[in-house]
């Protein structure tokens, strides 16, 4: 049993991770109300999936924790228990701990025990209750008889299995050994084996089982329990299981009678430990001060497991058959192109111009075609980042004591993956804002002559060359006069400035920025827009507000498709070619040199309409010769970032092309106002600009002039 | 001369892992010839320009391409403070591949005057750099050795493209 079993260990880990996001969807859904015998089913086979796995690599900690949250589905399964909200909250609290058994196992870190064994036992007792009050929603009944059972159970102390599997249980690969192991998980185990059938040697087929076992088992779970160690092979067994009696036990070996002692304690104890429990688990509504404690404790352990995220995150992807196939076709088609062309090679003459320019067009077709399928590779539906979110919104909305029904679509959309994963955290910040300060509580709503129930709408579409996720709110929208007061206050803004509806709403993206009175655990955290701005920013894209007051707020983000791959602008600045990504440029126009004033004798200011902008000479920034110095000889690219706009003063304006971007900080490091370079069809290199460093650079080194603040000039 | 310390132990690391022998490339610059160890590079080149990189500190001339990668430049001799002097037929691009201590690779080319031998040498004819006070750091010299009279500067080329090019932070204009 040396295998190497490492290989497969990660396989199993993101196996397990789509497991337990299969079951956290499936109890979500059922949550919903309606009970689908065929969601329980999934649930139930995710979850079945991972305790085999976990058995299989030796987690025994993972597959005995599964099993007990098998054992409730299991029962729901059979319809022999319905389908409470409470067990569904149980067993979502389950899932949570499960996924942090399991990394911890990933991460070779030791597993909190302590809230595996305290969630074990919640699990257990909901499982007793059923047994002895036919229903857990019969809150109060089971409650009452819970400690009952447990101290009777307590006194008997045990079980003894009567334990005669058919001859035929070896074919199935159903192996006894192995049962009698996870009920030594449970307790004190004897086994007395029974030879009675063995028969005699020339009549004995190696294949056929003829033993039959006695076990004793010293614990303190209850017949259930036991009953489902052998749920596996109950139809090709005979089985009894009858309570252990003292005087059974008396009777037995003397070598059980100090375990027993010390059996005893520890079920007495534990009897103690699980009589609060059940309050918790079994009641309709939580009552107010369990749930706390348990919220407190994942939040308590979250800083230490964040950091060990980013590690895992980003190892490995999934690509559909489809994809690698026709990927290969591609390859295929490029040979036969790249075959055809090398004829040319050994002997060419003019006649065969044709045939060249064919096969030349076909290669273009070729390597367009095969860069599009190689970029497909990367893209992932949208739906792995918008799946965590019913999951929150329930969380949240109970917590917060609002009603909210959460609308996703679009979630098939497709985007790079490094741009999903980036996009994650900012989503999750969106989505809590507009359930925190969007939505109002139902008796408010009630009174403005709204549903009760408030929607978040989570919607990504493809626009363009773009593509475009929103998250709309049908709740309070954005109080206007708050917002410009609190910029006013905040010194982001002039008190006397004239500013559209639409400036003011995006406002809130403005560093310093917070207009959250009260901070609550869920929002104004310090993490503001403004870092979701930036975040945006960051991965090329924008993100702008549109609300209205009392009706609600859509905010949309606006992102590029791949990282890899962008939409530039060449210009030239004396001998070298810089590339301005199209997505910041506002406009490009010749200079009117009347419509330059200087301020303080040292920035130049473009009178563009109605509007003063900086302008920023590129030849002067990045420190090249040039010839082209007067306004009047070069041309003015306008380009925005972070609702500031300036004009970027350059020679000449050459052809607009996809750009490939490649890293500069790979094999150097991060230059300021430079986000990388690209390779040009000659084989040179060109840099692309960062437009929103290069801003906020700029006006940094220049004092605190805005354009906002020379609007008035 | 606190900087010795990190110096030598990365010279006795990479003696230890090749058993004694390294092969070692030398090239000129000012006169003098330098030596790096031949498992940090990847090419030589000629020199063809680069595309400038503004808000970089003068010693780096700039990116080339690299069949497809982007490959920054320095120029060895502003590096060392040497005058200047124009690039001529024999100047070339080494292309070396370094591993900074914090594991970080990267590609790197430097343009130096000339590339001269390929030597043999044991570790034992490696001779510690001798103290030169405060006057000249020795921060990037991994050891000394003479081969035919003449003598070889060893650089630890890992901490000085770590230092040269990753660390430094990039220089704002005014």
């Amino acid at each position: 049993m040396s295998m190497d079993m490492s290989e497969f260990l990660e396989v199993f880990f993101e196996e397990c991770s789509e497991g337990l996001d299969v079951m956290e969807t499936g109890l979500l859904n059922l949550g919903n109300g309606e009970v689908d015998v065929e969601e329980i089913n999934t649930i139930f086979r995710a979850a079945h999936s991972i305790k085999g796995g976990s058995a299989t690599f030796d987690m025994h900690e993972i597959a005995g924790f599964t099993h007990v949250m098998e054992t409730l589905l299991d029962q729901m399964r059979s319809r022999e228990r319905e389908v409470t909200t409470a067990a569904v909250d149980l067993l979502l609290e389950s899932v949570d701990c499960l996924r942090e058994m399991i990394d911890a196992a990933r991460d070779e870190e030791p597993i909190d025990e302590k809230r595996v064994d305290d969630l074990k036992k919640r699990l257990e007792v909901m499982l007793e209750n059923k047994e002895e009050g036919g229903g857990a929603d019969a809150a109060s009944e089971p409650e009452a008889e819970a400690p009952a059972t447990e101290s009777a159970e307590g006194a008997k102390k045990g079980w003894v299995i009567d334990f005669y599997p058919q001859p035929d249980i070896l074919k199935t690969g159903n192996e006894p050994y192995r049962l009698f192991d996870e009920l030594r998980q449970l307790g004190e185990l004897n086994v007395v084996c029974n030879l009675n059938k063995v028969p005699n040697f020339k009549d004995f087929d190696p294949e056929q089982n003829y033993l039959g076992w006695r076990l004793q088992l010293i614990t303190t779970v209850n017949e259930q329990r036991v009953r489902d160690v052998f749920s596996w092979i109950e139809g090709d067994c005979d089985i009894s299981i009858t309570p252990l009696t003292d005087e059974a036990a008396a009777s037995e070996s003397k070598a059980s009678a100090p375990a027993e002692a010390e059996a005893a304690p520890t079920a007495q104890a534990e009897a103690k430990a699980e009589t609060p429990a059940p309050q918790a688990a079994a009641a309709e509504k939580p009552a107010p001060a369990a749930p706390t404690a348990e919220a407190e404790k994942p939040a308590a352990k979250k800083p230490a497991k964040a950091k060990k995220k980013p590690s895992g995150e980003s190892g490995s992807i999934r690509v559909s058959i489809e994809k690698i196939d026709s990927l290969i076709n591609l390859v295929g088609e490029l040979i036969i192109t790249q075959s055809m062309l090398s004829q040319f090679t050994d002997e060419f003459d003019m006649s065969q111009i044709e045939s060249l320019r064919d096969g030349l067009s076909q290669l273009t077709r070729n390597s367009r075609e095969l860069q599009e399928t190689a970029m497909q590779i990367r893209m992932l539906p949208i739906s792995s980042s918008f799946n965590r979110f019913p999951r929150l919104v329930r969380d949240m909305s109970s917590k917060l004591g609002k009603k909210v029904e959460l609308v996703i679509s679009g979630e098939s959309t497709e985007l790079d993956k490094t741009v999903l994963e980036k996009i994650a955290d900012p989503l999750v910040h969106l989505v809590r804002n507009s359930l925190d300060h969007g939505l109002e509580m139902p008796e408010k709503r009630r009174e403005l002559g709204k549903p009760e129930t408030g929607t978040i709408e989570l919607k990504a579409y493809h626009e363009g060359g773009n593509i475009v996720i929103e998250v709309v709110d049908d709740g309070a929208g954005i109080n206007k006069e708050r917002v410009f007061q609190k910029a006013v206050e905040n010194g982001i803004i002039a008190p006397d400035e004239k500013l559209t509806d639409e400036e003011i709403n995006n406002l809130i993206f403005e560093p310093g920025f917070s207009t959250a009175e009260v901070v609550s655990d869920i929002s104004g955290r310090g993490v503001g827009m403004d870092v979701v701005r930036r975040n945006i920013n960051e991965l090329g894209g924008q993100i702008y507000i549109i609300s209205e007051e009392g009706k609600g707020s859509t905010i949309s983000i606006r992102l590029p498709l791949t990282l890899a791959i962008i939409d530039g602008q060449l210009v030239k600045v004396g001998t070298e070619t810089y590339v301005i990504p199209m997505l910041s440029i506002d406009e490009s126009l010749q200079i009117n040199p009347k419509l330059i004033k200087k301020y303080k004798g040292k920035i130049d200011l473009y009178k563009l309409r109605d509007e003063y902008i900086p302008v920023l000479r590129l030849h002067k920034i990045f420190g090249l010769q040039t010839d082209v110095t007067n306004f009047e000889d070069g041309l003015l690219v306008v380009v925005e970032a972070e609702r500031k706009r300036v004009g970027l003063f350059v020679d000449e304006l050459q052809g607009q092309q996809q750009v490939v971007i490649k890293s500069l900080e790979k094999n150097f490091r991060k230059v300021d106002a430079l986000s990388g370079a690209t390779i040009l069809g000659d084989g040179t290199v060109a840099l692309i600009m960062d437009v929103a460093s290069l801003i906020r650079q700029h006006l940094l080194s220049q004092g605190k002039i805005t354009n906002t603040s020379l609007e008035a000039a | 001369m606190q900087n010795m310390t990190p110096t030598d132990s990365t010279a006795e690391k990479n003696i230890h892992i090749n058993q004694g022998t390294d092969q070692y490339l030398t090239f000129m610059l000012a006169g003098e010839e330098y030596g790096l160890n031949i498992l940090n590079v990847q090419e030589i080149k000629g020199w063809e320009g680069a595309t400038p990189i503004p808000n970089t500190p003068d010693h780096v001339l700039g990116v080339i391409n690299l069949r497809g990668t982007v490959v920054p430049i320095i120029d060895l001799r502003n590096c060392f403070g040497l005058d200047k002097s124009d690039f001529g037929p024999t100047t070339v691009v080494i292309v070396v591949k370094t591993r900074s201590e914090d594991n970080t690779e990267r590609v790197v080319g430097m343009v130096v005057d000339a590339v001269s031998e390929v030597y043999n040498l044991n570790e034992a004819a490696i001779e510690n750099t001798p103290s030169m006070g405060t006057v000249v750091s020795t921060e990037y010299i991994k050891g000394l050795a003479t081969v035919d009279e003449k003598m070889i500067i060893l650089l630890n080329i890992n901490h000085m493209i770590e230092v040269e090019v990753g660390k430094e932070i990039a220089q704002l204009p005014n």
